[in-house]
């Protein structure tokens, strides 16, 4: 424990000196997040230095091992830092796809060879990664996906298309799930692998969402050529690794909406809008629904620190993810409504500088996607009842 | 941070109390209880086992008698009572009783405790004299008299009140009808000249009662705690008992998951099994969700309680609001996707919609506790 205890003191310090001011609030768009990758522009020295001494002690990514520029911290040191950075309210040196999701992937399935390859560049938040799963006639229906990859020796040519790809557009490598094997049961002849998004070939056209904002792309693969060597895994054996993703990826979705640290919570904007009487809320039926949401919301908090207490211990339902992810999305869509309720008119604003260009609409419409996006709602629902409940 | 999850000790506790109550305190016997019409609505035989079992003992201290388990270790009982259905003076006598005596008790009341572990004294919490859960509406008077007071009211749905030696009683001393300040408990010998008890059969075949008090005298010494000060001690007392009682609603509800989960994966219609339907898949898989969410809040209220914690009051209106919403969600579905079976008494499914409600109006309903844990929270 006195390790422990130094640990924290030494990393204090090291934060206090390098952690710049600037960084040390919460983020006031979306424009001030980092996502790193070969045409970033930095929006600040101080986003850039964070950064960089961040991924000097890889601490983009502490808990990787050391030898592939990862921090190699222990579970408890990890929290340490965690609290440590909440405590000066410091930024997320980086945001990246690499590093909540294909990087886990490498560690858990990759060749020693690709792990060297790819995990140093994404500490350093130098690649960005995007992911290519979903295709236009394959939402839902994942492993029904048709983008095909033939062999050809010593490497694959893919044709095919991607869609819902997050942020192809600004992304330098991507991991998609192909076909490699149309002769078999669905599930058996996918595989996954990894392409510099520079290949002849490859195209991406942003999509324009209801929000107004293009953070997905349709992606385009025109025989494009994929390095044998570039397969995550084993050839034909991508499903179990998509699943594995899948998870990671409805665990990061299924904490959207969660209230950071120094945001205001909801009931806080709905006292600070619609007042108090007698120490109540000002409108009373609008109290119970929020009621009812805080309740909900307090009650997915706890659980989720339920869950990782017993998987740390050993314990607990598989598939909690699904449930996670279905709750979650369910219960950000809900405090997305009651905040157009809260704000009225002023959230029905689209543009202007003194409504934050319309922030509220604009993440309303976004939440609409959170039950969609990463598995439906209905399709968590699915794996819920037939996984865990065994009901079919 | 201790994490969330429950220790070796707790874990045990929960499977032995698994293993007695399926055994000995099941929805059988409660049935058997019921149909017989049981001069108690309990059987003392359980209540005898309990008592050696030292479940009765599990919040006193050792001092005591007991084996001071804490809410956590008491709550996984709780949690097993509410599965099996079982009638016992467990959580009037165990934890209500218990409790109060812990709480505000003096050295001569604590010795008390000895008995309730030994299983010679069984308690009751007067305090609701209305349907609806107010704890500050009391009318009931308490008049100082000599070195003494008389009482002067009538209180309703008071637990076991039927079978109490000792009932504790909220009186007011000062202040008007609805004030916080001027409420003062009594501990009142059932048996005291001017008690009357009448029992009430509930709709759960669990037995409550009216008390009557005209004119009933009790001595100085029956004050437990402070004079005047009773509401606050009587809010930490009803902590802990939402806190248990959303324990057993939590119970109930998995209990009544797993009976209708059963079921639908047997019954069969149009040829196949009706869990084949998505209709019904969907309904059991958000139910089996919000069922994760309230065994979170159910161990967070327990936990709090043991640790002392700011927010325990918030964590237990917290828990004891999803436990009335699961609940009911929980026993409502069972009956339906029990289809016309549901109906009948032959199967348990109707127990457990019964035991639920008013277990759900004990202490305060879904709307007291949310309301009382928005005010918690400054809105």
């Amino acid at each position: 424990m006195a390790d422990l205890e130094t640990f924290r003191q030494e990393t204090r310090a090291w934060l206090e000196q390098n952690c710049p001011q600037s960084m040390r609030s919460p983020f006031k768009s979306d424009k001030d997040v980092c996502w790193g990758g070969r045409n970033w522009t930095f929006q600040s020295d101080d986003q850039r230095l964070w950064l960089e001494r961040m991924a000097e002690r890889g601490w983009t990514a502490p808990d990787w091992p050391a030898e592939y520029g990862g921090g190699g911290l222990s579970r408890e040191e990890h929290k340490i830092l965690r609290e440590e950075l909440a405590r000066i309210q410091a930024r997320p040196p980086l945001n990246s796809f690499g590093v909540w999701m294909i990087g886990p992937a490498l560690l858990k399935f990759g060749s020693e060879e690709l792990k060297r390859q790819h995990l140093p560049p994404i500490v350093r938040g130098e690649i960005r990664w995007c992911q290519g799963y979903s295709e236009p006639g394959a939402g839902s229906d994942l492993a029904g996906l048709q983008t095909r990859a033939v062999d050809q020796g010593d490497h694959f040519i893919v044709n095919g298309q991607k869609v819902w790809t997050s942020y192809a557009d600004k992304a330098d490598w991507m991991f998609a799930l192909v076909r490699t094997n149309p002769d078999v049961k669905k599930q058996e002849g996918i595989s996954l692998v990894l392409f510099d998004m520079t290949t002849p070939g490859v195209s991406t056209r942003p999509i324009k969402l209801i929000s107004g904002s293009s953070p997905f792309c349709e992606t385009f693969l025109d025989d494009v050529r994929v390095e044998k060597n570039q397969v995550v895994g084993e050839v034909d054996k991508g499903w179990g690794i998509a699943k594995y993703l899948l998870t990671h990826e409805r665990e990061m979705i299924g904490g959207f909406g969660r209230t950071a640290a120094g945001q205001k919570t909801l009931p806080r904007q709905a006292v600070d809008q619609l007042g108090l009487s007698e120490g109540q809320l000002a409108d009373s039926f609008m109290r119970a629904d929020i009621a009812r949401w805080d309740l909900d919301a307090k009650a997915f908090e706890v659980t989720v620190e339920r869950v990782t207490d017993e998987a740390r211990s050993g314990q607990g339902v598989g598939h909690a993810s699904a449930m996670l992810k279905y709750y979650g999305t369910e219960l950000n869509k809900r405090r997305q409504e009651l905040l157009l309720g809260i704000y009225g008119s002023e959230a029905m604003v689209w543009e202007g500088e003194a409504w934050q260009e319309g922030a509220l609409p604009r993440q309303w419409l976004r939440s609409k996607g959170n039950s969609i996006e990463g598995g439906t709602s209905e399709i968590q629902l699915n794996v819920i009842a037939k996984n865990i409940l065994g009901l079919g | 941070m201790q994490r969330l999850v429950l220790n070796e000790e707790q874990q045990m506790l929960k499977d032995s109390a698994a293993g007695f109550l399926k055994d000995s305190g099941s929805v059988s016997q409660l049935r058997e209880l019921r149909d017989n019409r049981d001069a108690t609505g309990f059987s003392s035989s359980l209540w005898q086992q309990m008592v050696e079992m030292g479940l009765a003992g599990t919040l006193i201290p050792e001092a005591f008698g007991g084996s001071e388990f804490g809410h956590v270790g008491m709550g996984q009982i709780s949690e097993q009572a509410g599965r099996n259905l079982t009638a016992a003076p467990l959580f009037a006598s165990g934890i209500l009783g218990v409790s109060a005596l812990l709480l505000a008790g003096n050295d001569d009341q604590k010795k008390q405790l000895e008995a309730i572990a030994a299983g010679q004294l069984l308690t009751a919490l007067a305090i609701d004299e209305q349907g609806r859960h107010a704890p500050n509406r009391v009318s009931t008077t308490a008049s100082p008299d000599g070195d003494g007071y008389v009482l002067d009211g009538q209180k309703t749905f008071v637990v076991d009140g039927h079978v109490a030696n000792t009932l504790i009683v909220s009186a007011r001393t000062a202040g008007e009808a609805d004030d916080e300040a001027g409420i003062t408990l009594f501990l009142v010998d059932a048996k005291a000249s001017g008690v009357e008890v009448e029992r009430t059969i509930m709709v759960d075949s669990h037995n409550a009662a009216v008390v009557r008090l005209s004119g009933v005298r009790v001595p100085a010494s029956a004050v437990l705690g402070a004079v005047d000060q009773g509401y606050s001690v009587l809010t930490s007392l009803l902590d802990i008992g939402n806190a248990h009682l959303a324990a057993e609603l939590l119970g109930i509800a998995e209990e009544s998951f797993e009976q209708t989960m059963n079921y639908i994966r047997d019954r069969k219609q149009f040829g196949v099994t009706v869990a084949s339907f998505q209709a019904l898949q969907h309904r059991a898989a958000h139910l089996f969700s919000e069922l994760e969410l309230l065994k979170s809040v159910v161990l967070k209220a327990l936990r709090s309680l043991d640790e002392q914690a700011d927010n325990t009051s918030a964590m237990v209106s917290l828990a004891k609001a999803k436990a009335c919403e699961i609940a009911q969600l929980a026993t409502n579905e069972g009956v339906q996707m029990h289809g016309g079976v549901g109906m009948t008494d032959e199967y348990d499914i109707g127990l457990f919609m019964k035991r639920a409600r008013p277990l759900q109006q004990l202490f305060g309903d879904y709307a007291y506790h949310a309301d009382r844990y928005a005010r918690l929270n400054g809105y």
